[in-house]
């Protein structure tokens, strides 16, 4: 009927109860994270998200051996699954590797060895490293709680220069997780200049910006990425490569968001609180960041949210084509590429599985992580 | 409107329970209502907004929302051959209840925007149902979709019948979605606030058409509406739903004349007394017509870059203390109008002579930043929709402290206590303050716009549909507030409004526009009374009267300035 159906018809205080009574005085980030909670599998991912960061913070102390370290006698080592008891007491270890040289296949086949149980702890005492680059530590999460010479620990398995996969997966979270987090602030910052110049000044700049956006759209990605990525000199240091990387694949992702600031720029200007807020002397600018940037923050969080994925996979499908990160640099697209060989892949399945396994979960748990930010990112729909 | 006592009952509804489980708790929509429809018989289920009247409608339908359910009751359908049966233990998605949708009970949506597919011709849209219920023939088919256009009286049905919705106006499409709610003769047809979008005389046109189609079929008719003139102008058994339960039911007449229960007659008083010129006003002194006009309107025009020429050559003047009332239906200009007063858009012609507080006489259109601010301190303005017009992310205290802050009048505590005053003034606790505008009513939050706009001390705000988004129950009461206001900080207002009962109620003189043009302009009680234009004729004649026994829409003037409707 009107705008007001759900409303008390009667112009009296609304009796609250303390829930609403609370919700009353709720500001907008407050709704926001009500309306978030009830999004389940968003809340699941959101830690999940939140874990798998810490993890890339984390990397040195989680890791149990250098990532770079090789050990020719573990070539395609397999996984070694964890024993938590030995006769019935608590002791977890995992059974040492005895190797055996096939000598008509010429492959090396390793084989469980029960009689050598290697004792497995947490917090182990390992080589002296720095934690987050300045924190010295001399304590890794878990390991082998007397490594000797010859000793192994591959959970996840071994690549071809016996270097361990878990290692390596979690040293490579580093890059590939910030990498879209980095990529995804510049697209802010683009985006939302060049949007909010688009959407505010109107006329022949939103044209100008528009039509430019279209073209910027219009080119195929992974030619242009090339061609960006062939122009990197080869002698760049990985850092710098790296950071290369990064502006190229956001230089598209800033597009969309720069469309949707400016649809929300446009379509705000003319609602009734804003001419309001005209009308009471309030200068443009005052009007910009006083009512239309709130208004739309969430909706921008959201939006960068689902961009971080596809930076990810961006990176990812640039380093398995051999165009993006190398080596020594560790990113999951650059583990990927030591899967690229069909001899590794039936040898060795966990060199494919391991970093696909840790780039589905982080980008799938972003996307429901995004999808239940944007469903929450107007909390007044099912208040007002 | 025979109250024939042999009409036989075509709908039983007995004791229907309608619930919506949700996670904050049950909410009882429609909460053991129980009525009758008799063939020949229209009955009126009137309510305000939330009190349960659609949902009951589309309970008969079984086509509630999720998670709406019905959980308890009967909804007994008798058919011509007396047998009968229940709608409320069918299926929602079953073979049975779709046998009966559209082909016994019809249903009208409120709007005719969105309820006609874009997509499809309108002669498949109204021939779509035959298809379903009885495959008639196509040929077969058109030759019953033009009988049908020619009962619901759309011009030229040849050509009609192949055009798409966009090409006709609101009321046509109503006129459609009658045509196709009657093509298969239901028994029953469900009407849920078919002319709350449409302009009077369009709501007239259809309120016509309804009862003239009813007479010639035989239909019983469900109309639910919240508009007491309409509900005297066409019922003949009213049913008064409140919060999910019958107040009241009863003959029209015995509702409007003899209420029982005081909601009802709460309903009834409250438009019953915007039937008349508002009490406080009767007492007040006349304005003299000799002050100099705080505002002076000559030759305003205002063309939209698309060519349309929305204000076409109007003058005004608005007296210090005075309310001027603007009325006219969607498309007059009316809106624009008051925008282009404060400059929210440039009119392309004209003067508008504001005399500021010292006496200097500016020209609004052609005034210069500094004293456009000054201006708009001067002028403010209310606006119609109480949702969108406040911040959803700023405390109601924050709302109407931002004119004080940006005119730079208080700050720290004294803004503090100036906006608990003015909360107060317009009635509302100080102590809501830090509560988000989410939180209150379309009526409350109705109040903080007008705080808001009396903050700064105006002397003209110019009120666009102020009432209009607002049940009819709080109308009076925010009507109310604004003189009370006007006489306390002698404000002078131009007030926008379609609804020529609220300007009856409020204004001193009232302009009537049409297409662009002020057509009329005089004393409130000279237009109302003895109306001179046409057009005003037939605004006026055209508004349902709240009382039955003078029941006036079918006698109405009818303007015609060869207008397509």
């Amino acid at each position: 009927m009107t705008d007001i159906t759900h409303l008390p018809p009667f112009d009296s205080e609304p009796v609250l109860d303390t829930r609403s009574r609370d919700i009353a005085v709720a500001g907008q980030w407050r709704l926001f994270w009500l309306k978030f909670k009830k999004h389940r599998i968003a809340l699941v991912s959101l830690f999940v998200i939140l874990f798998m960061y810490l993890v890339a913070a984390f990397a040195d102390f989680i890791a149990p051996s250098d990532p770079n370290a090789n050990n020719a006698r573990y070539t395609y080592a397999p996984p070694q699954g964890i024993s938590l008891f030995i006769d019935g007491s608590f002791a977890p270890h995992v059974n040492g590797l005895k190797m055996t040289l096939n000598t008509e296949s010429m492959r090396r086949e390793f084989a469980e060895d029960p009689a050598k149980q290697l004792r497995v702890g947490l917090f182990v005492p390992a080589k002296p490293y720095h934690l987050l680059g300045f924190i010295p530590m001399q304590t890794k999460l878990f390991g082998l709680v007397e490594p000797r010479i010859g000793d192994s620990l591959y959970i996840f398995g071994a690549d071809r220069l016996g270097r361990d996969i878990f290692s390596r997966v979690v040293h490579g979270a580093k890059v590939s997780l910030s990498i879209g987090l980095i990529g995804v602030f510049l697209s802010l910052v683009l985006g939302v200049t060049i949007g909010g110049i688009s959407g505010f000044f109107g006329g022949w700049v939103d044209l100008v910006i528009q039509r430019f956006i279209e073209l910027l759209r219009s080119i195929p990605t992974i030619p242009l990425w090339m061609g960006l990525a062939a122009a990197i000199p080869v002698n760049w240091p990985p850092l710098q490569t790296y950071f290369v990387i990064t502006l190229i694949v956001s230089l598209l992702g800033w597009t969309s968001l720069a469309r949707e600031v400016r649809g929300k720029f446009l379509s705000m200007r003319n609602e009734d609180f804003v001419i309001a807020a005209r009308l009471d002397g309030m200068s443009e600018i005052g009007i910009i960041f006083n009512h239309l940037v709130p208004s739309f923050m969430s909706h921008i969080i959201a939006t960068l949210t689902l961009a971080i994925p596809s930076m990810i996979l961006a990176e990812t499908a640039l380093s398995f084509l051999g165009i993006g990160l190398q080596p020594p640099i560790i990113s999951w697209g650059v583990l990927l590429q030591e899967a690229q060989n069909i001899r590794a892949v039936s040898q060795a399945p966990w060199l494919l599985f391991t970093p696909a396994a840790a780039i589905v979960i982080s980008v799938l748990a972003l996307n429901f992580l995004g999808d239940g930010l944007r469903d929450a990112a107007d909390p007044y729909e099912a208040l007002t | 409107m025979t109250q024939a006592p042999g009409n036989p009952t075509v709908l039983k509804v007995d004791n229907l329970q309608t619930h919506f489980a949700t996670r904050a708790g049950v909410f009882k929509a429609v909460d053991g209502i129980s009525f009758e429809l008799k063939r020949g018989q229209t009955l009126c289920v009137v309510g305000e907004s939330g009190s349960g009247k659609s949902v009951t409608a589309r309970s008969i339908l079984q086509i509630v929302d999720k998670p709406g359910k019905i959980v308890g009751g009967s909804i007994l359908l008798t058919r011509e051959d007396s047998s009968s049966v229940d709608l409320a233990k069918m299926d929602p998605r079953g073979e049975e209840i779709r046998a009966i949708r559209g082909r016994e009970i019809a249903m009208i949506f409120q709007e005719p925007m969105s309820s006609l597919s874009p997509v499809h011709r309108i002669g498949e849209q109204i021939g779509e149902c035959l298809r379903i219920h009885f495959n008639t023939p196509k040929a077969e088919r058109r030759v019953r979709v033009l009988e049908l256009l020619r009962q619901v009286e759309i011009p030229r049905p040849e050509t009609a019948i192949d055009r798409y919705t966009f090409e006709f106006s609101g009321g046509m499409r109503q006129r459609v979605m009658i045509a196709m709610a009657l093509a298969c003769n239901p028994s029953v047809l469900i009407a849920d606030e078919p002319t709350t979008a449409l302009d009077v005389t369009t709501q007239a046109e259809i309120l016509d058409l309804i009862k003239r189609l009813q007479t010639s079929h035989g239909m019983a008719v469900m109309f639910i509406t919240h508009d007491m003139g309409v509900v005297a102008e066409i019922a003949d058994e009213v049913l008064v739903m409140y919060r999910g339960k019958v107040m009241e039911s009863g003959p029209v007449d015995q509702i409007f004349h003899a209420p029982k229960d005081d909601y009802t007659r709460m309903l009834i008083g409250s438009v019953v007394k915007l039937e008349k010129k508002a009490e406080i006003r009767l007492k007040r002194a006349e304005i003299q017509p000799e002050t100099p006009p705080l505002l002076d309107v000559k030759g305003l025009s205002m063309t939209f870059p698309s060519g349309l020429k929305a204000v076409d050559n109007v003058s005004l003047t608005v007296r210090p203390g005075e309310t001027l009332g603007i009325v006219g239906e969607s498309g007059s200009g009316k809106t624009t109008m008051g925008r282009c007063l404060l400059r929210i858009y440039d009119p392309s012609e004209g003067t508008m002579d504001f005399r500021s507080k010292d006496g200097d006489v500016v020209d609004i259109r052609t005034a210069d930043r500094g004293q456009l601010k000054n201006i708009r301190r001067d002028v403010r303005m209310i606006f119609q929709d109480p949702v969108n017009s406040l911040s959803p992310r700023k405390t109601v205290g924050q709302i109407i402290a931002e004119p004080l802050k940006l005119a730079g009048l208080f700050s720290g505590k004294a803004l503090e206590e100036r906006v608990c005053e003015l909360m107060e003034q317009v009635g509302l606790e100080p102590s809501w303050r830090e509560r988000y505008p989410h939180a209150f009513s379309g009526g409350q939050r109705q109040r903080v716009g007008i705080a808001r706009a009396i903050s700064v001390n105006p002397r003209l705000i110019i009120a666009d549909e102020a009432t209009s988004a607002l049940d009819v129950s709080l109308r009076s009461q925010v009507l109310d507030l604004m003189m009370r206001l006007q006489d306390e900080l002698g404000l002078s207002y131009v007030f926008i409004s379609h609804d020529m009962s609220v300007i009856r109620y409020m204004c001193d003189r009232v302009a009537v526009m049409y297409r662009g043009q002020v057509v009329e302009t005089g004393e409130t009680d000279q237009v109302v009374n003895n109306p001179v234009h046409n057009y005003t004729k037939a605004l006026l004649s055209a508004i349902p009267n709240p009382d039955p026994r003078d029941r006036r829409i079918h006698n109405r003037f009818r303007y015609d300035a060869g207008a397509s409707a």
